[in-house]
């Protein structure tokens, strides 16, 4: 039971990583300023490195599969990545937004994460970590610009904040495979992080001088189409297998080959 | 004898004039320490809004390969440069000066690590 | 000094291999002739990171991935490198981007060719790369010392690419009768495109003879094409590839391959904005420039903004 519960909360780890690098990547050849295409591809870089470690892990501790099967050859629904990751970039505003809060959260879940019990997952959250100091000082700096930047792209940055504050409280409500860890000391009670993640916010929207996200970040999750979304779980948006359909169509069309 | 570096010479002027500055903000020039002990060394240039971002974008642009450990950042338009059709004045001088090196000197060999 | 005098000095300079720095004196066309290299250069880079950035999203495995990613993002890089060498010379990066842009620049057609498969990501690692290198290694001693110093820096990274184009196909011959396929396929359409990218035989280069003199080049462009031939010929039956070129026979006499002549219509008409992805490419330029407009303002506002909070007493 435990050792399911472990080998969830690393997939979700690694889930987590690949989407949003996979995300990112999507800017590669795109950005707004050269410096910047080079900036964001970094980061996706140090995301899809993150995403490898962690499910090399899981893949040792499942046995009798490779990093690529857990990242191939998974339906959607046994993806177990938040949703944030997976909602598209937008456009730099929301690419921004989105990234600032995903780092944050990731900041504060691998500083408590060094700590867990299980000596792969501390050593991988203490390599991630400093990668992911500084995606949250860069994308800080960028909210930053934006929201005291122009008229428009203060607009824009408010309009990415409606769109993606929906997504945050799924950060904080823990499915069952990380309430497991958490208890057993292997991986990080989420309530802990809201306190710290929340001021963080606070701190940077103050100094972007955008006003503070209007209360908690919302613990209900999205209802779609009859179904309760949560990507922990699972329940994913349609945008993940829009994702998939991409990222998995080697590995699907031509099963069994190496490449 | 001083002048900025952006300005070309007056005796040939830029095909684009000035302008330098575009919607990308200024150019900076990039200094990097390769390691502890080291002097800084101009590795190239780029450009920033800010002194943040320049150093941010040295990061990204210059030590992809850990080839820093340090960096400097100088807007472009502050660096100033001593002008090449003045090269002779400047540095010939210092050809004849041999007795600066310490081969100028003629020691007996026994005596050892002078 | 009169010109004369100058122009002496300069030859001079290029006689005895010292290299000719931003503010130093130099003719006219020098001046231009390399602003039109390095900025054509530059956006080779810029554009070619469309082709393979396409298939970025789409890699086979966890490692493909990343180093795709990798190489594509140096490829940025090495535009940067490129776009500062030549502002050295004067022109802003903002002027090249808009004669990029405006159709008036012009970059390496190859990127205007499709990348289809997999496969092909392995061939313009393989074929592109490895041509680039080939023209690119001589302009690490090229004349004009800022250009010369970013080659360095971009042949030194670029070594990794060329080996990864390699390693995908053969990979790819390694594997299934689809693979192989898949890779033989990547070889025939990528082909003669890189042969094209040594540019126009040398009685017909106008530019060639003159960019010799002046130390910018090192080599004419079928010199640097024959050596191309010479080792991808070899290199193919590693990987047990035909090449797609009947007339391709080793000449004992010369001590090379001969080979068949080149399509210079097919040439012409992508150097002319005929090629199959032309517009795409442009358009995506162009709409990464639009999209990207009102995030450079705000970057600008918002420094503009702090100057002025730092020095409130300054007019």
């Amino acid at each position: 039971m435990m050792q399911d519960s472990l080998i969830d909360y690393t997939l979700h780890l690694a889930d987590n990583s690949l989407i949003m690098g996979h995300r990112l990547s999507e800017w590669t050849g795109h950005g707004p300023i050269l410096e910047q295409d080079i900036a964001i591809s970094n980061i996706a870089l140090d995301l899809i490195g993150q995403s490898r470690n962690f499910y090399q892990y899981a893949a040792q501790l499942k046995g009798g599969v490779t990093e690529d099967d857990l990242a191939y050859l998974r339906d959607a629904t046994e993806f177990k990545n938040m949703l944030l990751a997976e909602l598209p970039n937008g456009d730099w505003a929301k690419t921004i937004l989105k990234l600032f809060f995903f780092s944050t959260y990731q900041y504060y879940l691998y500083q408590k994460l060094i700590g867990s019990t299980d000596t792969q997952l501390s050593a991988i959250a203490e390599k991630s970590l400093k990668e992911v100091t500084y995606h949250l000082r860069w994308s800080s700096e960028w909210v930053i610009r934006l929201g005291d930047g122009t008229e428009e792209s203060k607009k824009r940055i408010e309009k990415a904040l409606e769109e993606l504050w929906d997504y945050t409280g799924e950060m904080f409500l823990p499915s069952e495979y990380e309430s497991e860890c958490a208890k057993n000391k292997i991986g990080v009670d989420l309530g802990f992080l809201k306190e710290d993640w929340m001021n963080k916010v606070i701190q940077i929207f103050a100094e972007a001088t955008l006003p503070s996200p209007k209360g908690e970040p919302v613990p209900t999750l999205r209802e779609g189409q009859g179904v309760r979304l949560n990507g922990k779980e699972g329940k994913h948006t349609e945008h993940l297998q829009e994702i998939l359909n991409d990222m998995q169509y080697l590995q699907r069309t031509y099963p069994g080959c190496e490449w | 004898m001083i002048e900025t570096l952006n300005k070309t010479e007056a005796s040939h002027p830029s095909p684009t004039g000035e302008g330098r500055e575009g919607t990308e903000g200024p150019l900076w020039e990039v200094f990097i320490r390769s390691k502890q002990g080291l002097d800084h060394k101009h590795v190239g240039s780029l450009h920033a809004t800010d002194a943040k971002m320049a150093i941010e974008n040295a990061r990204d642009v210059y030590t992809r390969r850990m080839e820093g450990v340090s960096i400097w950042v100088v807007e472009s338009k502050n660096i100033h440069a001593s002008n090449p059709d003045e090269a002779a004045s400047m540095y010939d001088p210092a050809n004849d000066k041999v007795y600066r090196h310490p081969t100028f000197y003629n020691l007996p060999d026994e005596l050892k690590h002078m | 000094m009169s010109v004369q005098e100058l122009e002496t000095i300069f030859d001079n300079k290029l006689e005895r291999e010292i290299r000719i720095e931003p503010k130093d004196w130099m003719p006219d066309n020098y001046r231009k002739n390399l602003i039109r290299m390095i900025s054509q250069h530059a956006h080779s880079e810029i554009v070619g990171m469309l082709p393979e950035g396409n298939w970025i999203t789409r890699a086979p495995s966890l490692r493909r991935k990343a180093t795709l990613l990798a190489k594509v993002q140096d490829e940025a890089g090495h535009g940067l490198y490129l776009y500062a060498a030549a502002e050295t010379m004067g022109i802003s990066r903002e002027e090249m981007i808009d004669q990029l842009l405006t159709g008036k620049a012009k970059y390496s057609s190859i990127f205007n060719y499709p990348t289809l498969t997999w496969a092909d990501i392995g061939a313009i690692g393989w074929l592109v790369d490895g041509a680039a290198i080939m023209n690119q290694v001589p302009l690490c001693r090229t004349s004009y010392g800022p250009y010369a110093r970013a080659m360095i820096r971009v042949c030194k990274e670029e070594s990794f690419h060329q080996r990864q184009g390699f390693e995908i196909l053969l990979t790819l011959c390694r594997g299934s009768k689809e693979q192989k396929d898949m890779a033989q396929d990547a070889l025939n359409r990528w082909w003669w495109p890189s042969l094209m990218m040594f540019g126009p035989n040398d009685d017909n280069s106008p530019h060639t003879a003159q960019s010799m003199k002046w130390k910018i080049k090192r080599f004419t462009n079928d010199e640097l094409r024959q050596k191309f031939v010479d080792i991808c010929t070899e290199q193919a039956k590693v990987l047990g590839l035909a090449i797609p070129d009947k007339d391709l026979k080793w000449n004992e006499e010369k001590m090379h391959y001969d080979f068949g002549e080149i399509n210079w219509e097919e040439f012409n008409n992508v150097v002319n904005g005929n090629g199959p992805c032309n517009k795409e490419r442009m358009a995506a330029r162009i709409k990464a420039h639009e999209e990207g407009a009102w995030v450079r303002e705000a970057a600008l506002a918002y420094s503009e903004k702090k100057k002025q909070r730092q020095t409130p007493t300054a007019a």
